[in-house]
């Protein structure tokens, strides 16, 4: 790895192509039954991810940014049930069952989570997951899917990766762990990667490595890649489209730059201003949203945002504001025609 | 320097050493390996000032803030409060000064019984060292509390479960500060919470800072908070101060090559500024602390290093005012190897 990687500059929003459209997500509702009533985790979202496109989604806890994916994946806790419709390369994959899923699911489609401990087997070595995938989805031969596996935890730089395939997960660093997650889901070249929340857990000059892993796929392999996280800075070096969720719902949606230079939503709007800069002042006050994010057990009438909106007025009294395009790539769910 | 760094210290910790005896690896060791997790720091805090404390994890952070408390036994060194030695106090002279001395910690709900009401969580200081304040007395400095920090005195009688995680640190700042103490140290406050409501914890702690004169210890792995809360801040490496600086000078010109990839590495909520930077992406991983390298701690991972950094520890050198490194080469480039 060279030391200092410079990256290319922020692109234009890429228009993204139904035709090449690796993921279309429409009218997807998820909803947890809990003893104390039902839950509305995801409340009719709709979006595609074109190919070799990263799409961006922002939210704090509870804003259902996981569960949307966790709904795509078919990986919903017992309680959860999802509607809607999920087409991966053309094909309906909500409700599918488990056995075709799986044909899918780590071969075409992968994941990575926030953490790697809970993810990987701590029984077996980091050679028996990764070669079972391939032999799996590959049908390949233990010999050829062991080669495979370590050239490519050399690609996310393992040192000395044909000695520490034999390892188990414990005896690997929190930062080494996770590019062995990444290696593994990308064993099968998948056409999208799902990785939610992936560098949370992990010291910044170690997040440092693994974003810059992750440029490179973007780059070398145009993978189409979905990048969950509540971390701005995460998205704005990567994404090249955002999605803003807030209580359930797309909340916002545009370019990268037109998010961050030009953000339509209030709630948008107040998360950038709340972020402490690393080029401000101490002086100054933060910005701060007031107030407690929603219960999603008890949305509150009209738009899930107004109790801490600083421009509410009546009609989010009583009306949920649709998703409704406000330019070419943008949509925004708000009753105000511009920000003030 | 900052104006309260000019003033008499409140807190003056000296090569403050807190080393772990790890167990025997094997059944046929000689000795046991030992892990310094705090190995020779000293630094100054003023009254009303912040000191931010950054670094990865394992760094000594931590285990820094808990050794100032005498929470952990400290192995060398000196921590001098009001200029008496803490090492030294006695167990009833000890409980005086923890009036003084209070902590805040990451995970807020972890950090309250849930089986007590927020309003005997919050007294429970008082009760503690005033017993002889009156029930209602005591309540009544809860109430008002409460409100200082953005809770509704109505909650008095509720239980922590039936708050958020912001609200919950807000509790617990509120115990924190219901003693009035001169110093809070604060290991990782907003880690787990929100940005939107990390924003009003920061403003709160730095409010309270202003009304009642504190001082706080800022423990973070968040560079972009504790830039902007502290005044000062101090960069921890595998136990081992390697830089100390007013925020500005820190941030504007770091010194220490790992204190520039920390800075580097930071990703920017700007897409065009993020994207067209120069990232430092440092080598391999942190080396075992059980075992460091010799020398300079951070050889293995420095883009500057050569072979006299393997041969000897650079030592903490004042650069300019209040702007402390310690590294061999902060103001050149690093010979050629072998040379």
């Amino acid at each position: 790895m060279s030391e200092a990687a410079r990256m290319p500059p922020a692109a234009a929003t890429p228009a993204p192509d139904p035709a090449e459209a690796v993921l279309e997500v429409t009218g997807l509702n998820t909803r947890f039954a809990t003893p104390d009533g039902e839950v509305r985790a995801v409340n009719d979202v709709n979006f595609t991810v074109a190919r070799g496109e990263t799409v961006g989604v922002v939210g704090e806890s509870g804003s259902g940014k996981s569960q949307v994916f966790m709904s795509v994946m078919g990986l919903l806790a017992s309680n959860g049930n999802a509607t809607g419709r999920v087409r991966f390369q053309g094909q309906d994959i909500l409700g599918m069952a488990a056995s075709k899923l799986n044909r899918i699911r780590g071969s075409r489609m992968s994941m990575i989570f926030q953490d790697p401990m809970t993810s990987l087997n701590p029984f077996l070595t980091v050679a028996r997951q990764m070669t079972e995938v391939l032999v799996q989805h590959k049908g390949m031969g233990e010999r050829d899917a062991l080669k495979r596996s370590v050239e490519m935890l050399d690609l996310v730089r393992i040192p000395e990766a044909a000695r520490r395939v034999t390892m188990y997960p414990h005896e690997f660093s929190g930062g080494m762990r996770q590019r062995v997650m990444v290696a593994m889901a990308l064993l099968c070249q998948p056409d999208l990667l799902i990785a939610d929340e992936p560098t949370t857990a992990l010291d910044v000059t170690v997040q440092a490595q693994i974003l810059d892993l992750m440029q490179t796929l973007k780059r070398e392999f145009s993978t189409s890649i979905v990048l969950i996280t509540h971390d701005l800075g995460v998205i704005a070096g990567l994404a090249d489209r955002v999605m803003v969720m807030y209580g359930g719902s797309v909340v916002e949606e545009g370019g990268v730059r037109d998010i961050f230079y030009d953000p339509q939503h209030p709630y948008s709007a107040g998360l950038l201003q709340s972020m402490p800069r690393l080029a401000a002042g101490r002086a100054e006050r933060l910005v701060s949203i007031p107030g407690q994010p929603p219960n999603l057990q008890r949305l509150p009438p009209g738009c899930p945002f107004r109790p801490r909106c600083p421009h509410a007025f009546d009609p989010c009294e009583t009306d949920d504001p649709a998703l409704r395009p406000i330019g070419p790539g943008r949509a925004k769910a708000c009753h105000l025609d511009a920000m003030p | 320097m900052s104006d309260a760094a000019l003033r008499e210290p409140l807190l003056t910790v000296r090569d403050l050493r807190v080393h772990f005896s790890m167990p025997k690896r094997s059944l046929l060791a000689r000795h046991r390996d030992t892990l310094k997790a705090v190995d020779g720091i000293s630094f100054d805090l003023a009254a009303g000032e912040t000191v931010g404390v950054v670094g990865e994890s394992g760094c000594g952070k931590s285990t820094l803030g808990r050794a100032i408390l005498r929470l952990i036994p400290v192995t060398d060194g000196q921590v001098l409060w009001l200029g008496e030695d803490l090492r030294a106090a006695s167990a009833s002279r000890m409980r005086e000064h923890r009036r003084d001395l209070q902590v805040i910690f990451q995970d807020p709900l972890a950090s309250l019984d849930p089986r007590m009401t927020v309003g005997d969580i919050i007294a429970e200081p008082l009760r503690t060292f005033n017993p002889q304040m009156a029930k209602d007395e005591a309540r009544q400095h809860v109430r008002d509390l409460m409100r200082t920090v953005g809770l509704m005195p109505e909650m008095i009688n509720r239980y922590p479960h039936e708050f958020s995680g912001g609200q919950c640190q807000r509790i617990g700042i509120a115990r924190a500060m219901i003693l009035r103490p001169k110093l809070v140290i604060c290991d990782e406050p907003v880690s787990a919470l929100d940005v939107s409501i990390q924003s009003q914890i920061i403003n709160l702690l730095m409010d309270l800072q202003a009304e009642f004169g504190l001082s706080l210890i800022f423990i973070s792995h968040d560079l972009s908070v504790v830039r902007h809360i502290s005044h000062r801040i101090m960069v921890l490496y595998m136990g081992r101060l390697v830089e100390m600086a007013d925020r500005d000078a820190l941030y504007d010109t770091p010194r220490h090559p790992y204190t520039q990839a920390l800075i580097s590495a930071v990703p920017l909520p700007d897409p065009d500024a993020e994207r067209a930077k120069t990232r430092i992406v440092l080598e391999g991983d942190l080396p075992s602390p059980v075992d460091p390298p010799s020398g300079c701690i951070f050889r293995t991972r420095c883009p500057k290093a050569v072979d006299h950094c393997a041969a000897e520890l650079p030592a903490l050198q004042t650069i300019a005012s209040g702007h402390q490194v310690a590294c061999h080469y902060w103001d050149r480039p690093a010979p050629q190897k072998g040379t």
